[in-house]
């Protein structure tokens, strides 16, 4: 189970709070939505959740043990904008065998044509570069997943594309998965549980 | 008000060693925006939307050229004609403050959109048009870094509504923003069409612009494979005309949220015949020889040769 107990976050000492003692909890194969009026304390709990964020007070675990502070996080996030979480120095390769290889099968799978690995990424689309994001986030040690707004900026055929990958390796490998959308419609074809952020 | 008719752009690209290739990302795009109206121009990233709006304003890059001819209240417009027409006639509301002037504060820059066209009084107009859009008289004096999410769209949206621009092209214009700055958003692009003038309104969200406009143009590859009235968005899309939109409109998550398998061809490798072809359901031997023409499809447009009229 992955859970967040208390979590209170701010970015600056006397700034104004982004989240104040939330907690929520994420079964192995449940499949949770998130949304929340505003947009950055969705985002913030999901970098808390996966580690990228230390939380100001409260704790994270996965299975009663914190989060690994080093490797490969079990809990992987994937955001709205794919460009900014890989390295545009890198040939697509590189950036997608970064911490493992990829099985063949998911690259099929998420349609990730062979070509596109020697290419860089900017020459690459949005949608397109969102497919290696998934790749990268679905390795053999994942347990969860965070999709922040994964696919609002794509069209519906590969948003529709791409959720069906991720929600097929979730059943299979019986994955956590937290699902940040402001999509009512998208939320409700996804979860089993929808939770919302009070406001601050 | 603005008619594109068979518009092709093709761009001449170096590669290492000086070898000169060329691509064609855009062949065979047709439009029609009226006075009063508001298309939506929907398709996957790659299907040509922006470069559609580069090529109209005239702003393409110097590798670049277009072939076809776009048509602006009745006369053809040439490459004089887009840059005396440019932020005059024909506006644009861009992705993002990115294309605002960093170092100007957002006030100075809508007086200058507003001088541009011609208003008698650039500070009167500002002042009016912040007004309308819920700005307050002292955001005139901040940068465009400073502006919030729903700022912006407003900052944006004031420097093209401004003038008396008749036709008006927001470039995705609720790129990831919370539902309500999108909702705002939407309905001013809404208003600036009942105020009579044309909108073009380009997007990846079909969601968004089955909300606001009156038409939906569909583009593929790189070329318009419909245009149907947003009525036909409804139920299973029996009422619409091309494989490739009954897909798009399948695949909402309200919907069946089932995806066409494949991907969109890329200009440097795009097949013979039909270019939805390798993903049509319905293809057959002879989508597979010749390009579909755009024809008239029960009030609407559709580039397929199985679809019947
Ligand atoms: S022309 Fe043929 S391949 Fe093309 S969309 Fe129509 S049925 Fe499909």
């Amino acid at each position: 189970m992955l859970k967040a107990e208390q979590i209170s976050f701010r970015y600056t000492h006397n700034g104004p709070w982004i989240l104040r003692d939330v907690s929520l909890a994420i079964e192995a194969g449940e499949v949770v939505g998130l949304s929340a009026p505003s947009g950055r304390g969705k985002t913030t709990l999901g970098k808390i959740l996966a580690g990228y964020l230390p939380p100001l007070t409260g704790r994270v675990s996965l299975n009663g043990a914190p989060l690994p502070k080093s490797g490969y996080c079990p809990v992987q996030l994937i955001f709205q904008h794919p460009e900014l979480a890989i390295n545009p120095r890198w040939r697509m390769k590189r950036v997608l065998e970064e911490a493992f290889v990829p099985s063949a099968e998911l690259l099929r799978d998420l349609g990730i044509e062979a070509g596109w690995l020697n290419r860089w990424p900017h020459e690459l689309s949005g949608g397109e570069l969102q497919r290696f994001a998934v790749a990268r986030a679905l390795g053999p040690a994942t347990r969860y997943v965070i999709a922040d707004e994964m696919t609002t900026m794509l069209d519906a055929n590969t948003q529709a594309h791409i959720w069906q990958v991720v929600l097929d390796h979730v059943r299979r490998r019986k994955l956590g998965l937290l699902v940040v959308s402001h999509d009512a419609a998208l939320l409700g074809r996804l979860c089993t549980q929808i939770i919302s952020l009070p406001h601050l | 008000m603005l008619s594109v008719r068979n518009l092709s752009i093709t761009f001449a690209m170096y590669e290492a060693g000086l070898r000169r290739r060329a691509i064609t990302p855009i062949a065979g795009l047709d439009l029609d925006v009226r006075a009063g109206e508001l298309l939506g121009v929907i398709g996957a990233s790659g299907s040509g939307k922006s470069l559609l709006a580069h090529a109209v304003l005239g702003i393409l890059p110097s590798n670049a050229s277009a072939a076809g001819q776009i048509w602006f209240k009745g006369e053809l417009l040439t490459p004089a004609r887009q840059e005396a027409l440019r932020g005059k006639e024909i506006a644009l509301i861009p992705q993002s403050v990115g294309f605002l002037d960093p170092l100007m504060r957002v006030g100075r820059q809508v007086r200058r959109a507003a001088q541009l066209s011609g208003a008698s009084s650039p500070v009167e107009a500002q002042r009016r048009i912040f007004e309308r859009y819920g700005l307050r008289p002292q955001d005139a004096r901040l940068y465009p870094f400073q502006l919030s999410g729903g700022m912006a769209r407003r900052v944006l949206v004031s420097t093209a509504a401004v003038g008396q621009a008749s036709l008006i092209i927001a470039d995705e214009p609720t790129p990831g923003l919370h539902p309500e700055v999108v909702a705002e958003t939407l309905r001013h692009m809404r208003e600036l069409a009942d105020e009579g003038r044309a909108v073009l309104l380009i997007t990846h969200d079909v969601g968004a612009a089955l909300t606001v406009a009156d038409r939906i143009a569909v583009f593929y590859a790189g070329t318009t494979v419909e245009v149907a009235p947003v009525a036909d968005f409804q139920g299973d899309g029996a009422a619409l005309r091309h494989p490739y939109t009954r897909a798009l409109w399948r695949a909402l998550p309200q919907n069946e949220f089932i995806s066409l398998p494949g991907a969109q061809p890329t200009p440097d490798d795009l097949p013979a015949g039909c270019l939805f072809a390798p993903r049509c359901p319905l293809a057959t031997a002879e989508c597979r020889a010749a390009r579909p023409e755009l024809r008239p499809v029960r009030g609407g447009w559709a580039r397929c040769i199985h679809v019947e009229s």
